[in-house]
């Protein structure tokens, strides 16, 4: 089981839920099987190719996918991972 | 420049740390630091930079305060609506600190102003309410090598990091690459905030500030802070370099700052 952090601005499509959990062996597998439990998060996550969007970074236990595998990076029973978006407010 | 009697009071409780001392203090005094907004960052930053002594503080905001500011804006107060709030903040750090240089700007900060304007400062504080002018704050400054202090709020949460590329760290590009499409997300009117939180981050880029001033203690310029006031979480990721980043990668494409930075105020 994989803990997966969910951002603010996400939350509505988790049920306002800050954490979730998944089975996934990659991060690939995992946005599939978050959409299919939260319909649309997929879409908040990836672009009309599929590329994860460049606003939007996923963490495994601290590191950014980017510097890993991207959606290749693999996960393990235990994992923590961390979706984080840009965030622009300050006024 | 000696201290006086009344400032070798006034900064007494810093003086006897060991970590800042006389000259740490002198440092501060002599510090010039630019804040990019006086809103709900600004605020609670230039009131900690003011009353530690920061010697001249900057201050950059078109806007004139509004009522609905005053649930975080903690710089301006209820008797001056409609004023400028770089002059409510003028007001306002100089009754805190009258010690210190207040230089007020009151425009928005712009592709076509911001060189000019962050030139005759050693260090920037981001207390910018949109995407298109974080990007340009970023990419000036790291044309200028200033260091850049960046924190952002979001309804409860709020994000914290010192970038400083000139001296090998990442900038907020390498972080971030694009900033998000218009329409993608809420907009910035519709999003909320809770007011507290312009607090919690806007006093961390402080903290940040003083301690890149002083030059002691870790930096966040290799992570990035991720605080979420719902959860009472403090989180750190890991912030690396990016080898393709556009601006300060070792084949950069963004050479100035003519570039489109008009997207929307988008979160």
């Amino acid at each position: 089981m994989i803990k997966v952090r969910i951002p603010t601005p996400l939350r509505p499509l988790t049920k306002n839920q800050g954490e979730v959990e998944a089975t996934a062996g990659s991060i690939a597998e995992m946005i599939e099987n978050l959409n299919a439990a939260h319909p649309g998060l997929k879409d908040r996550l990836c672009d009309d190719k599929g590329e994860l969007r460049r606003f939007v970074n996923i963490y495994v236990n601290e590191e950014d996918i980017r510097f890993l595998k991207g959606k290749d990076t693999s996960l393990k029973d235990g994992d923590e991972v961390s979706i984080v978006p840009a965030i622009a407010g300050g006024n | 420049m000696e201290f006086t009697e009344a400032q070798l009071e006034r900064y007494s409780r810093h003086i006897i740390l060991s970590d800042v001392g006389g000259k740490g203090q002198k440092k501060l005094s002599q510090a010039k630091v630019l804040v990019i907004g006086a809103g709900g960052l600004g605020s609670p930053a230039a009131l900690y930079l003011a009353a530690a002594g920061i010697g001249t503080l900057g201050l950059a905001d078109g806007d004139v305060v509004d009522l609905s500011n005053l649930q975080r804006q903690i710089l301006h107060t209820t008797d001056r609506i409609g004023v400028p709030k770089v002059e409510s903040g003028r007001q306002t750090l100089a009754a805190l600190n009258p010690d210190i240089t207040i230089k007020t700007y009151q425009y928005h900060v712009s592709a076509d102003n911001i060189m000019g304007l962050i030139a005759d400062y050693d260090m920037v504080l981001d207390g910018s309410d949109n995407f298109s002018t974080r990007f340009m704050i970023n990419d000036a400054c790291f044309f200028a090598r200033k260091t850049l202090i960046s924190g952002s709020i979001f309804r409860f949460e709020g994000q914290l990091t010192t970038i400083k590329p000139h001296e090998g760290f990442p900038c907020y590009r390498c972080l971030y690459p694009e900033p998000p499409p218009a329409g993608l997300v809420p907009n910035c009117q519709e999003a909320g905030v809770l007011g507290v939180l312009a607090g919690t981050i806007g006093v961390l880029q402080a903290a940040e500030a003083i301690k890149e001033i002083l030059k002691i203690g870790d930096t966040v310029a290799d992570k990035l802070l991720i605080y979420d006031a719902l959860e009472m979480k403090f989180r750190k990721v890991s912030r690396p370099k990016d080898p393709n980043c556009r601006l300060c990668g070792p084949h950069p494409t963004i050479k100035n700052l003519s570039g489109d930075y008009a997207v929307s105020c988008a979160i």
